[in-house]
């Protein structure tokens, strides 16, 4: 491999043969961020042993999702695949009645052919309860891409803005499309219910007189705290946000129409972009992604110019961020680090550490969507030439076992690993974070820029508080025949002493 | 269809690579679509294995089901051969491939012609079996295989040893306290002068297993796994195996008794008796002197200490093996009525009503954790004997719970030597049985005394709010900081706040406060 400086970036593609999550996995924060729904993932024992064990979820009261678990009748088709979807749903609406149900695809609900799109209307209009279908099966889709599905989803039962809501003043004249119409009046019964319900952002308005601009709807599911942030960074620009999807509750979700705008806040909602432009032609501001504060501010500035609007004070914040983060930059800088790819959020993670003072060798990815995340590509490259640091290499679809043998070349100071091999790396002497930290940490915006870096300095700090110890590797490198040779030892204790020993570097 | 919120044994395939991956050397290929290879963290992280989880997915996707996966598997498993050199190559698929019913045996015939290691399809049904009985198959179907293919090699022949010997089967990899327990068992076997010959499959080789006949005995410590193959070796080759579960004075007993009889009559039919083995009155005196001496689990039971726990009533929920032995152990070794003894092992359901016949009062097999926590809450017990499940459960109740059964968690998991079975084993069990009540002598004395702490805590809070004020939206998003640092949030947003000369504390100015001390 060679990791000289190139001019561009680089993508390739490797084998696939990677681990990451299943991206049903998005079910254990959707759930969470939309507070009246219920998830009902369709699929076998194999998806519900992943809920309840890999995300380490266990399950203290019964939580709003659940799986409907297909046995070997569903398979065999001996069983009525709308039947059994209506018993189930009748008993979740009776123990729980939530708002909306999402029905989670998986592959086996693909490989099987159920009609889930089909079932779904006949059987809303019977029970009384909206239901979304999602289709987030790993034969198409890796981990994050699963909320990516459900968001695509949701498009679809969010409002129409009538075209000429905007410009209501001058519409005596009656509205050309006869359906937004009753929309438009549904809307205006939900609208006192939004703002009710949102209390605690009362101080959130635009404090400025706020230049008037087209609405602007976000999406991408973030917590309410991160919400919080970016609105008052939005604000003090004299950006108003319309809405949000996933907003907190079902009934809340924005109106949409070919006059809104909207941004992502996350690398991985590429369908959800292609849903709100194709289906309801909203107008897409591709920026590069509100991670660090040279992502944020890029963010920030792109939405405002293109409402026209001047930033203001927006340097001086980013500024006064890197500032603050001067502790934690001294510890990375300089510092390698190779991203195995799992979350879809490598690229923006790794323009952000580049611009902390960090090479990356290898930003590796699941699925890279090049149109949506275009911005997000460029800023990296500018981000590289600034720093003066080499281009990473970017592999899409990567291969681990081929990884691992580059990590043990490079010998980075970092690797950002899913779970399944961080330990593994240890052991060799690399220092390793959970990927999927990043996913469920808040990690957007100027403030939680601290956060991100107090994830990343977490293990060289480790290191350098136990440095002193002097040991580095926790595994001896034996011929297997060594292996043989200790396998047939009467006495255990001694067996077990030598393979709990220490290695020493 | 079935709603279904938590489940007690996984699927399938965990079962076939948990065996596959206690092995050494030996590789599985998983045939799934991306995001079914999770066994790998559930191994790293809950055994905090060094190695990597040797098992690669060959991923099925979009393209693959065009296309067919013949080619992808054998691939796989080619490349596996040439990198990793495993001496087995298994592959399952998983309850999803499975469905495609694809023709895996073929692509496995195919892929062995050319690789240097053995290649085998592992042979369960993904939706009739649990996981542990798809483990149970597996191990059989690999010993099965290696014990067929030594059979074909002329140069190959049982050598029985000439010390008596034991075979321990069904040690694995994310079992409960396996580990701990095959090192109490070497230990059991060393001072009773019996050799351990193979355990398998954890830390074992594929080669160790034509070595598997050469035992006298197989000794199987669990119901669950390990059953199957010692029908198998005893149908097959005609070796005896035992029955009972070493968890337990009387039990451990009981399983030395089983052991010794069984080598006396190999000893006789097949080495004339030349052999030196313990005699029955050793033996018993061995047994003699470590329940009563050795092991403090007995003498516990008759302390002081241990009179408080008579009669205190309790649920025993788990697999069957550890269900069952610690209802026995609850019941008839420390006085404790179960009112109720349970298992999710519903394909054990017969030994096991047999196992706690008259050692409780009740039976419930299910799989259903719903049903367990009816009862519990029903029984009211003063304690809970189970697995993670119960521990919820009885959280929820305010009962305590001792954890005493896989399904797992990283805290069955723990680094210091925590066997259940044999005699250290007996010690451990009793320490958790008596941690899991409220104290016994403490219990007591607060029935007479009449409780810890009779004055309640006045101010919760150390901070002290004078000019500051919280704005509703400042306050509204306080609350939604977790509750276990919210109090230390508040501290130093309100210090900031002074610092800053601000009077009212909005939700910006909370933002601003995080972002200058990273509160």
């Amino acid at each position: 491999m060679t990791t000289s400086t190139k001019d561009a970036l680089v993508l390739e593609c490797e084998t696939g043969n990677y681990h990451t999550f299943c991206p049903i996995s998005c079910v254990s924060w959707l759930y969470q961020k939309i507070e009246d729904s219920f998830f009902l993932v369709i699929g076998t024992k194999t998806c519900g042993y992943f809920l309840q064990n890999a995300l380490g979820v266990m399950i203290f009261a019964e939580p709003r999702y659940a799986m409907a678990e297909l046995e070997e009748a569903d398979i065999s088709a001996q069983l009525n695949d709308y039947k059994e979807l209506k018993r189930l749903c009748l008993q979740i609406k009776k123990d729980r009645n939530p708002s909306v149900i999402f029905w989670i695809g998986t592959c086996t609900t693909e490989i099987i052919k159920t009609d889930l799109e089909g079932i779904a209307p006949r059987l809303e209009a019977e029970i009384g309860i909206p239901i979304v279908v999602a289709r987030a099966n790993g034969l198409d889709y890796a981990f994050t891409q699963g909320e990516d599905t459900v968001l695509a989803a949701l498009v679809q039962s969010c409002p129409n803005l009538p075209p000429s809501a905007l410009t209501a003043k001058t519409s005596d004249s009656l509205p050309t499309v006869a359906a937004p119409s009753t929309a438009f009046i549904q809307n205006l019964l939900q609208w006192p219910l939004t703002t009710a319900s949102s209390a605690g952002q009362a101080s959130l308005a635009p404090t400025k007189d706020a230049k008037k601009h087209p609405p602007l709807v976000l999406f991408g599911s973030v917590p309410t705290t991160v919400v919080n942030q970016l609105t008052v960074d939005l604000n003090k620009q004299g950006i108003h946000i319309s809405g949000w999807i996933p907003a907190r509750r079902y009934s809340e979700l924005p109106e949409l129409g070919p006059e809104v705008y909207v941004c992502g806040v996350h690398p991985y909602l590429s369908r959800t972009a292609t849903a709100l432009m194709r289906r309801k032609e909203c107008k897409l501001i591709n920026a590069p992604f509100p991670i660090g504060p040279d992502g944020t501010r890029a963010w920030i500035e792109k939405i405002c110019q293109t409402f026209d609007i001047k930033p203001q004070g927006l340097a001086e914040r980013e500024a006064a961020i890197w500032e603050k983060l001067e502790d934690y930059l001294e510890l990375v800088r300089g510092k390698s680090v190779f991203f195995m790819g799992d979350n879809v959020l490598e690229v923006s993670l790794a323009r952000f550490l580049i611009r902390c003072g960090m090479t990356v060798y290898e930003i590796g990815i699941p699925y890279i969507d090049k149109r949506f995340q275009a911005s997000e590509l460029a800023l990296l490259e500018q981000t590289c030439r600034e720093m003066k640091v080499m281009m990473p290499r970017i592999v899409e679809k990567p291969d681990n076992y081929h990884q691992i043998q580059r990590i043990r070349e490079l010998m980075p100071d970092l690797a950002i690993t899913g779970m399944a091999h961080a330990n593994p790396l240890e052991a060799r002497g690399i220092s390793t974070k959970w990927s999927v930290e990043f996913t469920f940490a808040q990690i957007h915006g100027f403030t939680n820029a601290r956060d991100i870096l107090e994830l990343v300095t977490r293990p060289l700090r480790r290191n350098s508080s136990l440095s002193e110890l002097g040991w580095t590797t926790f595994v001896r490198e034996v011929s297997p025949k060594a292996i043989d040779a200790q396998v047939i030892d009467a006495d255990g204790v001694a067996t077990e002493t030598a393979n709990g020993a220490f290695t020493s570097a | 269809m079935k709603l279904c919120y938590w489940m007690y044994s996984g699927p399938a395939h965990i079962g076939t690579l948990r065996v596959a991956s206690s092995f050494k050397n030996v590789h599985a290929i998983m045939h799934a679509p991306l995001g079914d290879d999770y066994f790998n963290v559930l191994r790293s992280m809950l055994e905090r294995e060094r190695d990597f989880t040797p098992m690669t997915a060959s991923i099925v996707d979009r393209h693959v089901l065009a296309r067919g996966s013949q080619e992808k598997v054998v691939d796989n498993i080619t490349r596996k051969d040439t990198e990793d050199v495993p001496d087995l190559i298994l592959v399952t698929p998983t309850c999803t491939s499975s469905i495609l019913q694809e023709d895996l045996q073929n692509f496995v015939n195919r892929a062995f012609l050319d690789s240097k290691a053995d290649v085998l399809l592992a042979d369960v049904n993904h939706y009739r079996v649990t996981e542990l009985q798809a483990a149970d198959r597996t191990f059989e179907q690999v010993v099965h295989f290696y014990l067929d293919k030594a059979k074909k090699n002329p140069a190959w022949q049982i050598k029985k040893t000439s010390r008596p010997s034991i075979n321990i089967l069904g040690m694995f990899t994310l079992g409960f306290h396996n580990q701990h327990d095959t090192r109490e068992l070497r230990r059991l076997f060393k001072e009773l002068g019996i050799d351990v010959n193979v355990v398998l499959p954890e830390g074992g080789s594929a080669h160790d297993i034509q070595h598997l006949a050469n035992a006298w005995l197989n000794v199987v410590p669990y119901r669950e796994i390990g059953l199957m193959t010692a029908r198998y070796l005893e149908e097959e080759w005609g070796m005896p195996y035992t029955t009972t579960i070493p968890m337990g004075l009387v039990d451990t007993a009981q399983f030395i008794r089983e052991v010794f009889s069984n080598l006396r009559r190999f000893s006789q039919d097949s080495v004339n008796g030349e052999v030196r083995l313990k005699s029955v009155e050793e033996v018993e005196d061995y047994i003699d002197n470590q329940t009563r001496f050795v092991s403090q689990a007995g003498w516990f039971s008759r302390s002081i200490d241990c009179q408080n726990l008579t009669g205190k009533k309790v649920v025993v929920f788990g697999d069957a093996t550890h269900a069952a032995s610690m209802t026995k152990i609850l019941s008839r070794e420390m006085g404790i009525r179960v009112a109720c003894a349970g298992t999710y092992c519903k394909n054990e359901s017969d030994w096991f009503r047999e196992q706690v016949h008259g050692y409780c009062d009740e039976m419930l097999i299910t799989d259903d954790h719903t049903q367990v926590g009816d009862l519990i809450a029903r029984l009211e017990p003063a304690a809970i004997f189970g697995t993670q499940m119960e521990r919820h459960i009885g959280k929820r109740l305010e009962i305590p719970c001792g954890v005493i059964s896989a399904p797992v968690h990283i805290q069955n998991f723990p680094l210091g030597f925590r066997p259940f079975l044999g005699y250290e084993g007996t010690n451990q069990i009793a320490d958790l049985v008596y941690n899991s009540f409220t104290l016994g002598m403490e219990d007591h004395l607060l029935e007479i005394f009449g409780g810890h702490d009779t004055k309640e805590v006045i101010e919760k809070s150390l901070s002290t709010t004078d000019g500051v004020e919280w704005a509703p939206d400042g306050r509204a998003e306080l609350q939604k900081v977790p509750g276990f640092v919210r109090g230390k949030i508040k501290r130093n947003t309100e210090k900031f706040a002074k610092e800053q000369g601000i009077q009212k504390i909005t939700i910006e100015v909370m933002y601003a406060a995080k972002e200058s001390v990273g509160a």
